[in-house]
């Protein structure tokens, strides 16, 4: 087959409407208004925290997933595509080593996984991460 | 209390004072997580553990608070100090009122 | 229609970054001892040459969860088995450890089953276990998929992890095991489909959004994130029936009993890996 100039377009537009349809399919939360809901409306750095997840889950049932905010006092995580956004807040006290941790969550199909960290001066930082959850054939 | 809740905890047995270890605690739970239906189309009611703590002699490591999105047999691995030789003490709470709790020592190396 | 097929044809394309082909850039290790998961394969088998381990097919997360037992969520299950290992049950007044010192005498066992008995009976584990409730112990038979067997040959099937599957198939065993090969290449249900169309001609291929396996079995019971759950051999051969559209033979009826005979033989030089996790 020849791809034409005008197939090409078609080709984009497709990629363009796969893109899109999940975030619809799911009405999701936007992002921006999960983070706005922690910080109570205050600006988030864009630095200062990890979200380590991985890109595409076999299983939405187990989704590993950690987070790391170097001084954070919480760091909220939050699903923006599931039926209840809210995941887990994590408090660290004084007998922490590291503002981390690692947990295993479970996603109700391809979103946005955010983490918000309250620093210990007020200040906030955010984090998002498309994780990509696939639909089994025979394992799902 | 839910049946058959089981804790496990991974604690190094000795530290050095000071010293960051790596924890990591699994507890057999169903977490349902309230968004399930029953074949009869009903709401099953959530019925997870939605909170855990992790303190060492008195002083909070981490303080969690957990929805239906955590997984079964929820886990957790987070990084604590062990300034001198004491106890690590985890606690979960079922949203059922059972506490689950579990205590480990670390010597000093 | 053209667009149809141009979009299908992106479908292929995105599809395609997610195949990994199986195995050989990663290696196995639990509590870092180092697991063989691809080997040639035994001289029975006519279309493969090499076996591979469902470990090899799974992304990186899924893999590390079997790397370490802490991390591996079966352990909780193998954790309650041990309890009811050393609990009485029954009549007798007995538990496994009347009987049986612990379940270290149990080592070996799994990488040999299903194997052909003294008279003349194809038999596996849950049936062993059954036996020693209802004849020894006096208890009530075990459901073959439910959480206490399935919690139990784990902690049977962990005694042998790390040993080599070795499944007599000749002897005694020779007309179980044409049976089950038999089973193995028949096409049955609505999609017409065997268990060779799968894990045979397509291993390592996408299936929707799953990657296939070569269906191996020297990890059950398996943890699987689906169900959160150990998962039973025969459970998971009924599942594969239902995916096919086909009518489920009974857990632990001949046919599934002859099936796994020759499946684990399929895997005869790969490693135990009980409780593996999958997806």
């Amino acid at each position: 087959m020849e791809v034409t100039r005008r197939d090409t377009m078609v080709i984009g537009g497709a990629a363009a409407l796969t893109t899109i349809l999940p975030s619809l399919s799911s009405a999701a939360i936007p992002v921006n208004e999960l983070i706005m809901g922690v910080t109570g409306g205050a600006d988030a750095a864009t630095s200062g925290i990890d979200l380590t997840a991985p890109e595409i889950a076999e299983n939405g049932n187990t989704v590993p997933i950690s987070v790391d905010a170097p001084g954070a006092v919480v760091i909220t995580i939050m699903a923006a595509g599931n039926p209840l956004p809210g995941v887990a807040k994590f408090k660290f006290g004084d007998g922490a080593a590291a503002q981390a941790a690692t947990t295993r969550i479970r996603l109700a199909g391809t979103q946005d996984v955010v983490a918000v960290a309250e620093m210990a001066d007020g200040s906030f930082a955010a984090v998002s991460k498309m994780v990509k959850v696939t639909i089994g054939g025979c394992g799902g | 209390m839910a049946k058959g809740v089981k804790p496990r905890v991974k604690v190094p047995k000795t530290a050095s004072a000071g010293e960051m270890v790596t924890l990591k605690t699994l507890i057999s739970h169903k977490m349902e997580s309230g968004q399930r239906k029953d074949s009869d189309g009903n709401k099953i009611p959530r019925s997870i553990i939605h909170r855990f703590t992790c303190a060492f002699n008195g002083k909070t490591v981490v303080d969690v608070e957990m929805g239906g999105a955590i997984s079964t047999n929820p886990y957790f691995s987070f990084d604590a100090v062990v300034p001198e030789a004491g106890e690590f003490h985890f606690t979960w709470y079922d949203d059922d009122g059972s506490v689950y709790e579990t205590k480990k020592k670390v010597e000093m190396a | 229609m053209k667009l149809i097929k141009i979009i299908l044809a992106m479908a292929g394309l995105v599809a395609t970054p997610i195949v990994t082909i199986a195995g050989e850039d990663s290696q196995l290790t639990i509590n870092e001892e180092p697991f063989v998961t691809s080997v040639a394969a035994p001289a029975h088998l006519e279309n493969v040459d090499t076996i591979y381990s469902g470990w090899t097919f799974r992304t990186d997360e899924t893999q590390a969860l079997q790397m370490d037992d802490f991390d591996n969520p079966a352990f909780v299950f193998i954790d309650q088995a041990i309890d009811t290992f050393n609990a009485v049950d029954g009549s007798a007044g007995k538990a496994c450890v009347s009987c049986h010192e612990s379940p270290e005498v149990f080592k070996g066992l799994r990488a040999s089953m299903p194997r052909v008995n003294g008279s003349g009976e194809l038999e596996t584990i849950p049936e062993l276990v059954n036996n020693c409730r209802t004849e020894r112990m006096g208890a009530e038979k075990w459901k073959w998929s439910g959480g206490k067997m399935a919690g139990m040959i784990g902690l049977i099937g962990l005694q042998s992890r790390g040993m080599t599957v070795d499944v007599a198939i000749n002897g005694p065993a020779t007309s179980m095991w044409e049976k089950g090969k038999e089973l193995y290449y028949q096409r049955v249900g609505q999609l017409d489909m065997s268990c060779s169309n799968c894990h045979e001609d397509n291993y390592g291929n996408m299936i929707r959004a799953d990657h296939l396996s070569q269906g191996q079995i020297n990890g059950f019971p398996t943890y699987r994130l689906k169900n959160a759950k150990l998962n039973t051999i025969h459970g998971r051969f009924k599942g594969c029936m239902k995916n096919i559209r086909a009518t489920p033979f009974k857990e632990g009826s001949d046919e599934f009993k002859a099936l796994e005979l020759y499946v684990a033989s399929r895997s005869n030089g790969l490693m135990i890996e009980t409780p593996s996790v999958r997806n």
